[in-house]
């Protein structure tokens, strides 16, 4: 595919063009963090933190996401009927997004888009996005996309790559929707493709070198479910949980929800709002049981969906993709990568021989 | 503080040699830098694991809550007040408990640092009252000083309150500590002011509740935001709905918080909820002379009625 060559002085010339054609997100610093955020007309988007706080999930799924509204007058026509929310499905453009923030996308999209459901919401917000990735040549050192099937320079989920070469950037044009954004911004300067390639493929390199934490998941599709799921050691990793669901919230990959009605007045809107399998609420039947009413089991259900249903169900990999977010995000430093070497590493039958 | 990690694990081994608790509750060392994680060791072979530095902010008594075990626990001063409060709550009983008492001298910021250095950080190095921070291509040092939470910095019970064994003789607390500055700034501002303020401090939140869920007083079976028949409170995005939920529960605390800090380091936006406790904490002292968690005697002011109160609406 095609590479342009953007002279940094034009960079913002370019992202203005997208001005009339799209609706712009890209990350900015808000106290001590980055997040992404709807860029105003005159906003710029700052690209000089390593990763957002908050994945980018939130810009196709947000936290609450109004699906309809309704009148409980009577005296209103339509009273008692849902009626779709306001939405704006019109084009729109996330600059600056991570390759794995990117990635995870995909692995979300097998809950939101599947054969038998497709979820409107999601599907259209997703479909009206262009991504414009941002490759790390400096990822952090709790990132471990490499060992999570993603990676500094991973090119899945997006439709632009940008590669920071220094004095310039790289565009890498992936998909067609790319393509068309770029033409959009101006830039022109078009390079040989295979030297520009090359440049590429040497900086990701370096950048891939630099990852200095991985995971192994070889064993987990092998393992019997039922071995790893009554493992002794869950007690150990669950004990400092406080089931917050901090980890869930920041993760790209988490994908759960819950549906409310708020009323105010007679006027009424259904909304979904995260859920995290971290929350006792979650599973709580009508009746009073919980079949998840321990800590324990909360804690175990997160790292078995994410390391083991997930990986069965799909035959891929795993459900994450090494942003390393909920390793920095958790009040009480419960690592995701400590825990899949103990799944990866458990053998039951030493385990019961001690 | 850093020396104090081998008298913690010959107290421990010894408890869990003798048979006198079931599990020590502790910390170990975290993967990340200035992270460490609570954890409780079952056997005289896993006393190894423990550590303590200025990485143990997260206040342990939060997890004695309702256990039916015999506990030792590492206690600060704020954890030992906090426990002072599960006993008067009947949320553990003093029998069960083996507090092995740490005289504190403050917990460090990681905001804070973060913060100070441009550039991510790799390791944090702790010793004579200095703090060392190193990342690539920089390195810094920091007086422990300057680099405490917010809570530790104005912290006047830095000895445990209550204990069977210390690790160290007591340190001397912190005199002339304005403790209230913060909470008089707020005071001094117009209606309007304080409106704003409030907004912009709880813009950041995502609900998560991890301030409610690290807090030792948060113990309630299900939380009024949780509670669904009836719902008491929205659980969309609205400011509305994320305002009650930080008034009320900090009411909930009032009287009975010990301005531990536990919930501003957990959560992961960084927001200051402590603001509200504070003012609580203030006017708890103000009105009623009264301190949470100081001793085993009292009740906390407002879950006590005395026939002779003084205000005359309740009589
Ligand atoms: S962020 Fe940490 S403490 Fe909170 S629910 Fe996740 S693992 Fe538990
Ligand atoms: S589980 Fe953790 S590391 Fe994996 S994608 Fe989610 S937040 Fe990132
Ligand atoms: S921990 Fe922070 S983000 Fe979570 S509910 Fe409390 S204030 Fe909000
Ligand atoms: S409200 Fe915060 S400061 Fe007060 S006791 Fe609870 S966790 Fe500690």
């Amino acid at each position: 595919m095609k590479v342009i060559k953007i002279d940094k002085a034009k960079w913002n010339d370019g992202l203005e063009a997208l001005n009339g054609s799209y609706s712009l997100f890209g990350p900015v610093k808000q106290n001590e963090c980055y997040e992404f955020k709807k860029l105003d007309k005159d906003e710029q988007l700052d690209l000089s933190g390593l990763n957002t706080r908050m994945s980018a999930k939130g810009l196709i799924y947000p936290h609450t996401e109004a699906m309809f509204t309704y009148t409980l007058d009577e005296g209103e026509e339509n009273h008692h009927i849902m009626q779709p929310a306001d939405k704006d499905y019109s084009p729109r453009a996330v600059i600056g997004i991570r390759p794995c923030d990117a990635d995870a996308f995909l692995l979300v999209q097998r809950n939101f888009d599947t054969p038998d459901y497709k979820d409107p919401y999601w599907i259209q917000a997703y479909e009206a996005t262009t991504f414009v990735g941002l490759a790390c040549n400096n990822p952090c050192r709790s990132c471990f996309c490499t060992s999570a099937g993603s990676g500094p320079f991973h090119e899945a989920g997006l439709d632009v790559l940008v590669v920071d070469a220094g004095d310039y950037f790289l565009a890498k044009a992936i998909t067609e929707k790319g393509e068309a954004l770029l033409k959009v911004t101006g830039w022109d300067n078009e390079l040989d493709s295979d030297t520009a390639e090359k440049e590429i493929a040497a900086l990701k390199n370096d950048a891939e070198a630099k990852i200095s934490s991985t995971i192994l998941t070889d064993n987990l599709k092998e393992m019997p479910i039922t071995a790893v799921y009554d493992a002794p050691f869950w007690e150990d990793v669950a004990f400092a949980c406080i089931n917050c669901g901090t980890c869930t919230y920041v993760c790209p990959t988490c994908w759960c929800f819950d549906i409310q009605d708020e009323v105010h007045g007679t006027s009424g809107t259904r909304m979904r709002n995260w859920d995290s399998c971290m929350f006792p609420l979650f599973t709580l039947h009508g009746s009073g049981h919980n079949p998840r009413g321990e800590k324990v089991q909360r804690v175990r259900q997160r790292f078995m969906h994410k390391l083991k249903y997930y990986v069965d169900k799909y035959g891929d990999g795993i459900q994450c993709v090494g942003c390393g977010r909920c390793v920095r995000a958790c009040p009480v430093n419960i690592d995701i990568r400590k825990v899949c070497d103990l799944m990866n590493n458990y053998d039951e039958a030493t385990c019961a021989a001690q | 503080m850093v020396g104090y990690i081998d008298k913690i694990k010959e107290i421990s081994e010894r408890l869990l040699k003798d048979g006198k608790v079931d599990m020590v509750i502790g910390f170990r060392k975290g993967t990340m830098p200035m992270m460490n994680e609570p954890h409780r060791v079952k056997s005289a072979d896993d006393v190894k694991n423990l550590v303590w530095d200025s990485n143990c902010g997260i206040n342990l008594a939060n997890y004695l809550t309702d256990r039916k075990e015999k506990i030792g626990i590492v206690a600060k001063g704020c954890d030992s007040r906090n426990i002072v409060t599960h006993i008067i709550e009947n949320k553990i009983d003093r029998d069960q408990l083996y507090i092995i008492g740490v005289p504190c001298k403050g917990m460090i910021d990681s905001h804070k640092i973060t913060n100070a250095v441009s550039g991510e950080i790799v390791d944090v190095v702790e010793s004579n009252g200095e703090v060392t921070v190193k990342g690539d291509g920089f390195e810094e040092t920091f007086n422990k000083a300057d680099v405490l939470q917010k809570n530790c910095a104005v912290c006047i019970h830095r000895n445990p309150v209550i204990y069977d064994e210390l690790v160290t003789d007591l340190v001397e607390e912190q005199a002339d500590v304005d403790r209230y500055e913060d909470v008089r700034e707020i005071e001094a501002m117009s209606t309007e002011e304080k409106h704003n303020f409030f907004d912009d401090l709880l813009a950041p939140c995502i609900r998560c509740y991890a301030c409610r869920n690290a807090c030792p007083l948060c113990y309630c079976p299900t939380c009024f935001v949780d509670e669904s028949r009836p719902q008491w409170v929205g659980k969309g995005d609205d400011p509305v709905d994320i305002k009650t939920f930080h008034f009320l529960r900090a009411y909930h605390c009032a009287g009975r918080c010990t301005d531990c800090g536990s919930c501003e380091r957990a959560c992961p936006v960084g927001i200051n909820m402590r603001l509200l406790t504070k003012k609580l904490e203030m006017d708890c002292l103000n009105l009623y002379g009264w301190e949470a968690g100081l001793t085993l005697d009292n009740r906390p002011p407002l879950d006590t009625y005395k026939p002779d109160d003084p205000e005359e609406f309740i009589k």
